[in-house]
């Protein structure tokens, strides 16, 4: 079995699992049953000078049926006395002295304010800190949250403020509404900061409501822009975590957040460099039980990729990540169709000739006269007339044209059929080349 | 009007709306989609589909009503299992087909219940067509001649418009009323529909030609067919049809308790789940061939099988057993005599040979108009027929297929 123990700047902890900052760390009751139910960690929701919300807070964007597949939010930080959050916290470590309790913190840009918040909260017995300076709405119109992360030198300011006097390791929590994420990465390394988590939630309108003409999340006839997490994100939170990661004037461990639901989504982030992994929205839809199959499915990935612990994948991904100038521009692969598990659907089809290369083709559709004309005289496709028939009668089946054939991609992209059509190397015999080589040697 | 209706159990549930949505969201949204070519009406099916997923349903229903102006109907009645949804790329890969026929029936009804009409904005035409006969394919015909502004009276000598989608579908599968709203939302167009009157009876076919520039035919088939055995004149044999007609638009046959059906096909095993849901415990069909020959589809067989109809293979009538002039057995070849209070004979319908025969300028060949596949056009070019008179049989949808393309016929020669 693997060891999924951490060692995070410091904090130790029996899995790499945290509860993100947000509603299902509210309270100590919620985090204590997160820990019975497997998490390792808890990032507290955010403990400040109590703020008022309203009502209505969430909203979400569902695709085809699938609910949330973002979520929106304008809930502020905590609306509980600081107080009755630092009690908990110490019950929670009292009772749970293994698991990670990280306290996060948002005050007003005093010096002070940072120094009474950091030390009431170390007294209560987190094992860290995370500076919240990435909260997109509300807090932000009040100097706070991603007012104070999207400017480097608030974030530096702070951050130095914080290590004044902090006895933990302090986390800072980047914002992504910002041009390059990695310019807060070096301003928070240059306060001291001990790690990094990223990212915040993204400025964001999910929808409007047709009936009423008002967008979501619907406030008395009125809305605002709010936080976007969940799923959708996942693909920016990749790249801004990639981003710091491989930033050589950042190098600190950083605490992955965007989107986790699944052990899968958790392994791409320790691939690209991730420490620890946090989510709010997948158990805000499935509950703290989320986590069971999250332990299980990575415990079991790594057992059959041979990795006995979580440092042994750690950023293995960073290296396949280049600029583009640097991929090799006489790789090529071609799209080949299976006839045998083709269901006839030509979403390739249309998918090329609409949105790609026009080089798919279907019997009785002709191509259209430009195309024709410029094509070459004689198609070498895929399938070849199939000699024996399968499901799929064959005068459905595309064929591609591999002479056109640009290996984009987007046919397999479409395709229904898992395993149907594969992009296949086509070896050129050209020697690997990149555009900087080209440049370089012209 | 039509009676208080017998409720019978459905068939199939409607989708409820987000179910609908779901499913809707499966659909591949095919290129040159297998389902639309599988239909005789051709429905953009992954159009209406895309539509439905969006909640554009009154878009969803004029793609379908654009194709198929009996799209009601045909949600209901269409053997969608050989049809759109046997063609469903999803069987190839072991999958459940997309529930066309549940997703057309959800934006159909959400269409009528919000009173829909057809979007015709008709210039008038100063032509003049009778179509002979209310049923499927003289209301697709209609409807379609409509659409070129061509003014259009049905006649039909039932009472009720609508044909067997009134008076021939079993009552789970598709109710009279819904057949009326289907008529209305056709008459709605500006059809004039006169029923009771039978052409070549109470209205002439000289009256009708001189009156109208073309004359369509879409009359059907007749009664069911007799067997021709002995006894068949017994009290208590009666025949599919107008059983099922009269449980349906009139009151009940009496069934008894022990029901014999005698046929193979769709319309035998209609009558025999009929009679079951009217009170008959035991319900027998009666079969002249083997189980693997059985003419009804099998989703049908299936049907009766589990509404507890009972299968007797290989039993061919030689007469009918009565007791004081009122039937109590059937005798089979072999000797074998099935008890039964009731017969329901179901062995296809008759051809309407004597009206069909009135209008002699028309080419009848085995009790079937010959036409021109194309635009429905008769040896009379004044003529057009489609249907079951002209294909002996079919499904609804055929009819409706049929029936619009002999109305563009029509349109072309009038033209």
């Amino acid at each position: 079995m693997a060891d999924l123990s951490v060692q995070f700047a410091g904090i130790r902890c029996p899995n790499p699992f945290w509860l993100a900052s947000g509603p299902p760390a509210n309270c100590g009751d919620q985090v204590m049953r997160a820990f019975d139910a497997g998490w390792g960690g808890a990032v507290w929701k955010t403990i400040g000078e109590p703020i008022v919300n309203v009502s209505s807070r969430y909203s979400s964007v569902d695709l085809n049926g699938y609910r949330m597949m973002g979520l929106n939010n304008i809930e502020l930080i905590s609306d509980r006395p600081i107080a009755d959050n630092l009690r908990e916290i110490s019950e929670v470590k009292r009772r749970y002295p293994n698991h990670a309790v990280i306290a996060s913190l948002m005050v007003e840009s005093k010096r002070e304010a940072w120094h009474d918040i950091v030390k009431r909260a170390e007294d209560a017995g987190c094992d860290g800190l995370e500076l919240n300076f990435g909260c997109p709405h509300g807090m932000s119109e009040r100097g706070m949250g991603s007012a104070v992360g999207q400017v480097p030198e608030y974030a530096c300011m702070i951050t130095e403020w914080v290590k004044e006097v902090a006895r933990t390791p302090v986390l800072v929590k980047l914002t992504p509404n910002i041009s390059d994420i990695r310019a807060v990465a070096r301003a928070a390394k240059k306060g001291g900061a001990d790690a990094l988590s990223a990212i915040n939630t993204i400025n964001s309108i999910t929808g409007i409501d047709l009936d009423t003409l008002t967008p979501r999340p619907d406030v008395g006839g009125k809305s605002s822009h709010g936080g976007y997490c969940g799923p959708a994100v996942k693909p920016i939170a990749l790249h801004m975590v990639q981003q710091i990661a491989s930033d050589p004037q950042v190098q600190l461990p950083i605490s992955a957040i965007g989107g986790i639901s699944s052990w899968r989504d958790a392994a791409e982030f320790i691939l690209l460099g991730a420490g620890t992994l946090q989510a709010c929205t997948a158990p805000m839809h499935y509950g703290f039980r989320i986590v069971e199959d999250m332990l299980d499915g990575l415990s079991r990935w790594m057992d059959s990729k041979g990795y006995a612990n979580l440092p042994a994948f750690r950023g293995l991904s960073l290296p396949r990540v280049a600029d583009w100038q640097h991929l090799d521009l006489n790789f090529k692969v071609v799209a080949r169709i299976n006839p045998a598990t083709c269901i006839g659907c030509q979403l390739c089809y249309t998918a090329c000739w609409d949105g790609a290369h026009q080089c798919i083709h279907v019997e009785g559709h002709a191509k259209p006269e430009a195309a024709a004309a410029a094509s070459v005289a004689t198609i070498v496709s895929t399938p070849a007339t199939p000699t024996v028939s399968h499901a799929t009668p064959a005068k459905r089946i595309p064929r591609v044209d591999e002479q056109e054939c640009v290996g984009c991609n987007l046919c397999w992209l479409v395709c229904p059929v898992e395993n149907c059509i594969s992009m296949v190397r086509v070896d050129k015999g050209d020697q690997p080349q990149s555009w900087a080589e080209r440049v370089q040697s012209l | 009007m039509i009676k208080q209706e017998i409720a019978f159990p459905e068939l199939h549930p409607p989708l409820a709306p987000q179910a609908a949505i779901a499913e809707a969201n499966r659909c591949l949204f095919c290129f040159d989609a297998p389902c639309a070519s599988a239909c005789p009406t051709h429905i953009d099916v992954p159009h209406f589909i895309k539509q439905i997923a969006t909640r554009n349903l009154f878009g969803s229903a004029e793609t379908i009503l654009e194709a198929n102006v009996l799209g009601l109907s045909c949600s209901r009645v269409c053997p969608v299992q050989v049809l759109c949804e046997g063609a469903c790329v999803y069987h190839n890969v072991n999958q459940k087909p997309i529930a066309i026929g549940l997703l057309q029936r959800h934006s159909m009804e959400h269409f009528y219940q919000a009173a829909g009409k057809l979007p015709y904005k008709t210039i008038p035409h100063a032509k003049k067509v009778a179509c002979v006969g209310a049923g499927p394919a003289s209301l697709a015909c209609a409807a379609e001649l409509r659409k070129h502004g061509i003014d259009v009276t049905i006649f039909d000598k039932r009472p009720n418009p609508g044909g067997l989608n009134t008076y021939g579908v079993a009552q789970y599968k598709f109710t009279p009323g819904d057949s009326a709203r289907e008529v209305e939302l056709v008459r709605a167009t500006g059809v004039e529909i006169r029923a009771g009157i039978a052409i070549g009876e109470s209205l002439s076919i000289d009256d009708l030609e001189r009156e109208y520039h073309a004359i369509f035919i879409g009359i059907g088939l007749g009664a069911t067919q007799p067997l021709g055995i002995p006894g068949e004149k017994l009290r208590g044999v009666f025949n599919a049809l107008e059983f099922i007609a009269a449980y349906k638009t009139a009151e009940p046959l009496p069934v008894g308790n022990c029901v014999a059906v005698i046929g193979g096909g769709n319309t035998a095993i209609d009558a025999a789940v009929a009679a079951k849901y009217l009170g008959a415990s035991q319900v027998s069909i009666l079969y002249r061939r083997s189980e693997a020959n059985l003419s009804a589809f099998a989703f049908e067989y299936e049907h009766a099988r589990s509404a507890g109809i009972s299968f007797v293979w290989n039993a061919r009538p030689v007469r009918f057993v009565g007791y004081q002039h009122h039937v109590n057995a059937v005798e089979c070849d072999g000797d074998m005599v099935v008890p039964c209070e009731t017969v329901i004979v179901a062995i296809g319908q008759s051809r309407l040979l004597e009206t069909l025969q009135k209008i002699r300028t028309i080419e009848v060949r085995n009790g079937q108009v010959v036409v021109n596949p194309q635009t429905g056009q008769t040896a009379d070019p004044k003529y057009f027929a489609a249907g079951d008179c002209v294909n002996g049989g079919r499904e609804v949808v055929d009819a409706a297929a049929e029936g619009k393309r002999a109305a563009q016929g029509i349109v072309q020669w009038l033209t």
